[in-house]
């Protein structure tokens, strides 16, 4: 069968014909009332909006210049890109839509069939990139989200601070039109920048500008691999409008690079001896387990360790079964050997901080304490963004990933514990599992106080919470439950870590739903209301995409840790103290969340402040998330 | 970490509080249990120590209320942990009689063993 004569237009193609029909533009418009006229003689609108004017109504109905032969094209560079994409394993890519990658987001849904990657419609590109990171936290493997190259990008830039300190990798994929001859006039201009990167470079791992389709594969999957290297940590490729946009020359010449993950570092084996040495003739150890665990048998790991050495461990839950025997037991005060596995801030875990006018710290470790840290934070560190906390004096430092590590740590100690050593480590955990079951009475009897009070108390809420899913597979995706509730699997809780982003919270949970979702557990979190507030828009895309989450509110009406600082200040400086409400609570009017949720498409309840009729709401939003939908209580809580 | 060290902050708070608890001396001057009540949330205790003062993430808790009425004011005067001072230019004397009256009048939480929910 005859193929029909293509009409191709490529862009640059376009161009000329442009400008050959703007020169017929200078000849005087006739048959225009004046006031078309008029309109003819003003500079070119910027944007799209507004009324046709006479030069557009011109350039519309001009004569299509012979120079110009190609209007379509089969083949763009995009298409390749996507081909890259799909082969980095990418299953969704966040985006709010923007022309700067318009061509791939044409290709991503057609030429790609919108499948692995799907796209998600965003509604604020800070929800994109926390949509991924919250993904990577459950899922365990980057997302990718496109933003426009100026105005995304610095939409996107908070949430990419917040991911690079949890070192949480997010693929970022900017649109941005190099070419300035290729720009359309206007708006693109504003949306075009020299180097897209630089106002994220500080926190971000790497970045790159490809100038051709086999640049732009081999940067993809040098950035992926970068990515994906501990520490983690969000990358960036820009990519070209006008890359995107031209046709494929030849396809057989493209090539997408073989993808091979770098294997996280061991520790030193001669340092590894010296910290079991120091582990097993220990009294008192404990360990500060940080964000290290990335599988299921990082966690199993850990518990060898502990039980190895009869050793508590304290510090993020996701890591340690919250009821294991050695959770939560001992001390940094009381300990003589403290093994810190990727700290965020040991520091400030082992010194005492006074915030008051003349700010003060003192050391809470014994005398001779020896500090022991392993972790990959020493093998990559920024200097502008201080995410780095201050310097702690450690006395056997390991820059290697903690979780890799392990296996021989555990070795080292089996090969230095003595039958002798053997009963007196058990003699300890005895002891050490007396004082966790301890805690956690004391937990629950905590919990009593302010059981019955309106607004409703947030161990009361997340008591009710914990009763409502207990008994199915669950997972929390937002907020810390209290040691009340037993977490016995690796997935039931999201990594904490990140910049206490305000407004990175709720699209986060999102994303870590999404990542729940194939796996079919039940998810639920507990919502600030401030934090809810920056990009609400969020809701939409759970709903739009039908992930499956119960939220439920923790809605104090205030951006309540700011009251707190300024009651702090008032405080200092002797005079209003009645007046921290100012400017930092949610009041007059109250949000009303629940209805809120309902115009975005969620299930809603609430506002509730009697905690008696907790319970029923969360059984019959329980029902909605198990059909499939978001839901969203709104409680009336307590401040903290 | 954060909430090792806050773990930590609020361990060394219940330690000052009990150190400072000494085995007599607790009278405290008539106050005013509606007053106290509202001055408690007006003044922002509530902020830290939650409207019923069973404490929390942000402070310590109140019921029973840990101090006696000398320690009392003395730590709520010149705090030695993370409270922001309340000076008498700000809180009179008998103000802090009103709050300690409301603190000493909310009952006692219900019984752990009470509430099927907490023992699971």
């Amino acid at each position: 069968m005859e193929k029909p004569k293509k009409l191709r237009l490529n862009r640059r193609g376009f161009l000329k014909g442009a400008a050959a029909g703007a020169a017929a533009l200078v000849t005087p418009v006739t048959g225009l009332n004046a006031q078309t006229q008029q309109a003819a003689e003003l500079p070119p609108q910027r944007g799209a909006a507004g009324p046709l004017t006479a030069r557009a109504i011109a350039a519309e109905t001009a004569p299509v210049s012979p120079d110009v032969e190609v209007m379509t094209e089969d083949s763009p560079g995009s298409d390749f890109m996507v081909d890259v994409m799909k082969s980095l394993g990418f299953e969704y890519v966040a985006a709010n839509p923007g022309s700067s990658f318009r061509c791939l987001h044409e290709s991503l849904i057609n030429y790609g069939k919108n499948s692995a990657p799907e796209l998600l419609t965003c509604c604020h590109e800070e929800s994109s990139i926390a949509i991924a990171d919250g993904y990577f936290r459950v899922e365990g493997k980057p997302m990718a989200a496109m933003v426009h190259g100026t105005v995304g990008l610095q939409h996107a830039s908070m949430n990419i601070y917040n991911a690079f300190v949890a070192r949480v990798p997010v693929f970022v994929i900017a649109g941005n039109t190099i070419d300035a001859t290729q720009r359309r006039p206007g708006v693109e201009w504003n949306h075009s920048v020299q180097d897209a990167a630089a106002m994220v470079r500080d926190f971000i791992k790497w970045d790159d500008l490809p100038i051709s389709l086999n640049h732009f594969a081999e940067s993809a999957v040098r950035a992926y691999k970068i990515a994906t290297t501990v520490p983690h940590a969000p990358v960036l490729l820009v990519a070209d409008s006008d890359l995107q946009e031209q046709g494929i020359k030849d396809r057989a010449k493209l090539k997408i690079p073989k993808l091979t993950l770098t294997r996280p570092p061991a520790g030193d084996s001669g340092a590894v001896a010296e910290v079991a040495k120091l582990l097993v003739a220990a009294e008192n150890p404990v360990i500060l387990s940080g964000r290290f665990v990335r599988t299921e048998e990082g966690r199993k790991l850990l518990v060898e360790l502990a039980e190895t050495l009869q050793a508590p461990v304290q510090g993020d839950a996701k890591n340690f079964p919250s009821r294991h025997p050695l959770s939560g037991a001992g001390g940094v005060r009381t300990a003589d050997v403290i093994l810190g596995l990727q700290m965020d801030d040991f520091w400030g875990t082992v010194h005492n901080y006074l915030d008051q006018q003349e700010r003060s710290y003192t050391s809470i470790t014994k005398p001779g304490a020896k500090l022991i840290s392993i972790s990959s934070w020493d093998l990559y560190t920024k200097s502008n963004y201080q995410d780095f906390q201050r310097y702690p004096e450690i006395d056997i430092a390991i820059a290697a990933d903690a979780e890799a590590t392990l296996p021989s740590l555990i070795e080292a100690c089996k090969k230095l514990i003595t039958a002798d050593r053997r009963r007196a480590l058990d003699e300890r955990g005895k002891k050490l599992a007396a004082t966790s079951e301890q805690a956690l009475q004391r937990a629950r009897t905590e919990a009593t106080y302010g059981w019955d009070a309106s607004p409703v108390s947030v161990p009361r809420v997340w008591a009710e919470m914990y009763e409502a899913v207990r008994t199915k597979d669950w997972a929390v995706v937002s907020g810390d439950p209290p040691r009340t509730w037993n977490v016995d699997k690796y997935y039931q809780l999201i990594d904490g870590g990140g910049a206490a982003a305000v407004g990175s919270a709720l699209p986060t949970a999102i994303g870590a739903a999404l990542g729940h979702k194939k796996h079919g557990r039940l998810c639920i979190g507990l919502q600030k209301d401030g934090d809810l507030m920056y990009a609400p828009g969020a809701l939409w895309t759970a709903a739009h995409h039908k992930i499956p989450l119960l939220l439920v509110m923790w809605n104090n009406r205030a951006y309540h840790q700011e009251v707190m600082h300024i009651q702090r200040m008032a405080n200092r400086h002797q005079r209003g103290i009645t007046n921290a409400n100012i400017g930092t609570t949610l009041e007059n009017p109250y949000i009303d969340f629940a209805g809120l949720a309902k115009s975005l498409g969620w299930y809603s309840e609430g506002p509730i402040s009697d905690p008696k009729l907790l319970s029923a709401a969360l059984k019959r939003s329980v029902e909605r998330v198990e059909k499939g939908e978001p839901a969203l209580i709104d409680v009336v809580t307590q401040p903290r | 970490m954060k909430a090792i060290r806050l773990l930590i902050v609020l361990g060394a708070m219940a330690s000052l509080l009990a150190a400072q608890t000494p085995a007599a001396q607790n009278t405290a001057p008539a106050g005013s249990v509606e007053n106290g009540k509202k001055i408690f949330s007006a003044y922002g205790c509530y902020q830290c120590h939650g409207y019923v003062g069973q404490g929390g993430g942000g402070g310590a808790r109140l019921n029973p209320v840990p101090l006696n009425w000398p320690n009392f004011t003395k730590y709520v005067r010149h705090p030695a942990g993370q409270m922001p001072p309340y000076t008498a230019k700000v809180v009179s004397d008998q103000e802090l009689a009103d709050i300690y009256a409301y603190l000493q009048s909310i009952p006692k939480p219900p019984d752990v063993k009470s509430i099927p929910i907490l023992n699971n």
